[in-house]
């Protein structure tokens, strides 16, 4: 059960792979080696910092902080999810849509598996809430940047079809239906390929730390088990209430399309 | 002008929008008022905002049932509007179809009932133009707003849907709003014509 400990050596050696690689980037004239750099640093201080700061939160133990980390990696992801579209809806409506549609299912989920379903004591144990709001938000937050990109981008792209449709006399419902579902597909793409490679091509990140930290691997699977089909549940509930939301905010009451209420593209 | 006393259709109350100047105007069942102007004068936003697909200040009527009163969807089925490019969503003709139009009706047009059974990018924009008209007659509204809709034909095919269109507001009562640059077509087929007042600019005198 005893986990070898890597050194700063050990580090600093993948690290020169990195550095290698940004070289061979730079020769090759490619222009990508910056990025690469940055965004390496970035990861090692992020990733230090959150060790840091689990530790810490790790030691309190206190159910208030655990909720205070929660909200702070929602407010990222909700962002994240902003930064990913093409043309937001204006006045706050992207962020907001994005923001409730991966709180409800993301807290509502992990907090349902880990009271009824791992039944860790007490429930908000910073060891179990943490890493599992995360992979669940990190999931969902993917999902709904893709599917609501398509939706507004989508409905801009489509303008004529989609009002062709209203002028006939249907109502925005179906006028919407083919970018509605083209949207869910989109955003749920990721999931379904993750579901299907499970095991074969991949193995999961959190059966992998499982599994290098010592538990069983039958163990490990059962965890990753159950985090796919939290996973897959909450990407798609947070999805399909997006979509809701932002078609209903991309139509008006007399089922005009508003692409008014879209910005323009950057 | 005929002398004849109609019915009144639809009636216009200053209606307004964001890109065309104010307008009211009636129009009695079976009459065809031509519209025209220069472009940008704001015809297919003034056409748009009759269907209720733009924002705009001022009422319609529709005998005697104002435009808001009504549900948005079932408004669009009454007072049609063919825009200059009609939309296609589905991959072939006849799944945009609410009802199957008849072979007569086709032919009428200068259409074969095969057509149907093609897909919507093999056809020509002649052709779209005219089926566009048939999907909306289909549904029997009682206005129609066509904006330009003998764009794209050669003049037999013209002819024929002056004909077809004319026929429908005989026989179905219904009143229309063709926009039509031709000054020998407005001759044709209008009983009215009108040309598009033009926009005041905002702080002019």
């Amino acid at each position: 059960m005893n986990l070898i400990e890597l050194t700063a050596l050990d580090l600093g050696l993948a690290a020169l792979l990195v550095v290698i690689l940004g070289g061979l980037v730079a020769l090759s004239g490619l222009g990508l080696t910056r990025s690469l750099y940055v965004s390496s640093l970035r990861m090692v201080l992020q990733l230090l910092l959150i060790g840091v700061v689990l530790e810490a939160l790790f030691r309190l133990n206190n159910p208030w902080l655990v909720l205070l980390m929660g909200l702070v990696m929602l407010a990222v992801a909700g962002w994240e999810v902003v930064a990913r579209q093409k043309r937001r809806l204006r006045g706050g409506w992207g962020y907001g849509i994005g923001l409730v549609a991966m709180a409800l299912p993301a807290f509502s989920l992990t907090v349902f598996s880990l009271v009824l379903l791992i039944g860790v004591q007490p429930w908000y144990t910073p060891q179990y809430a943490i890493p599992l709001l995360g992979m669940v938000l990190g999931n969902t937050m993917t999902g709904i940047g893709l599917g609501f990109n398509r939706l507004t981008m989508g409905a801009a792209a489509s303008r004529r079809e989609i009002e062709a449709q209203l002028l006939l006399g249907y109502d925005m419902r179906q006028a919407s239906r083919k970018l509605r579902q083209e949207s869910l597909h989109t955003a749920m793409v990721p999931t379904i390929n993750m579901l299907t490679v499970a095991g074969i091509v991949s193995l999961p990140g959190m059966m992998t730390g499982q599994i290098l930290a010592g538990t069983s691997p039958i163990e490990a699977v059962k965890y990753q088990i159950l985090l796919m089909f939290l996973i897959t549940s909450a990407t798609g509930f947070g999805t399909m209430l997006a979509i809701e939301l932002g078609t209903r905010r991309l139509f008006d009451e007399r089922q005009r399309l508003r692409l008014d209420r879209l910005q323009d593209a950057k | 002008m005929s002398n004849v006393q109609r019915s009144i259709v639809l009636d216009v109350h200053a209606l307004a929008g964001a890109y065309f100047a104010p307008i009211s105007l009636q129009l009695g069942a079976g009459e065809m008022l031509c519209l025209f102007g220069a472009s940008g004068s704001g015809k297919s936003q003034f056409l748009r905002a009759l269907v209720d697909l733009e924002l705009h200040q001022g009422a319609v009527f529709l005998q005697d049932v104002e435009q808001q009163q009504m549900l948005a969807n079932l408004w669009r089925r009454k007072v049609a509007y063919l825009p200059a490019e009609s939309g296609w969503w589905a991959v072939r003709v006849g799944q945009h179809f609410a009802t199957q139009p008849s072979s007569d009706a086709l032919a009428s047009l200068g259409l074969e009932e095969a057509i149907l059974a093609r897909e919507v990018d093999g056809i020509s924009s002649g052709e779209r133009q005219r089926l566009g008209l048939l999907r909306l007659l289909v549904q029997r509204p009682q206005v129609i707003l066509l904006d330009e809709p003998s764009a794209n034909l050669d003049p037999d095919s013209t002819l024929k849907m002056e004909q077809v269109i004319r026929a429908y507001l005989h026989e179905a009562q219904a009143a229309a709003i063709w926009v039509s640059h031709d000054p020998l077509q407005r001759e044709r087929i209008a009983d009215r014509s009108m040309e598009m007042p033009l926009m005041q600019r905002e702080g002019a005198a």
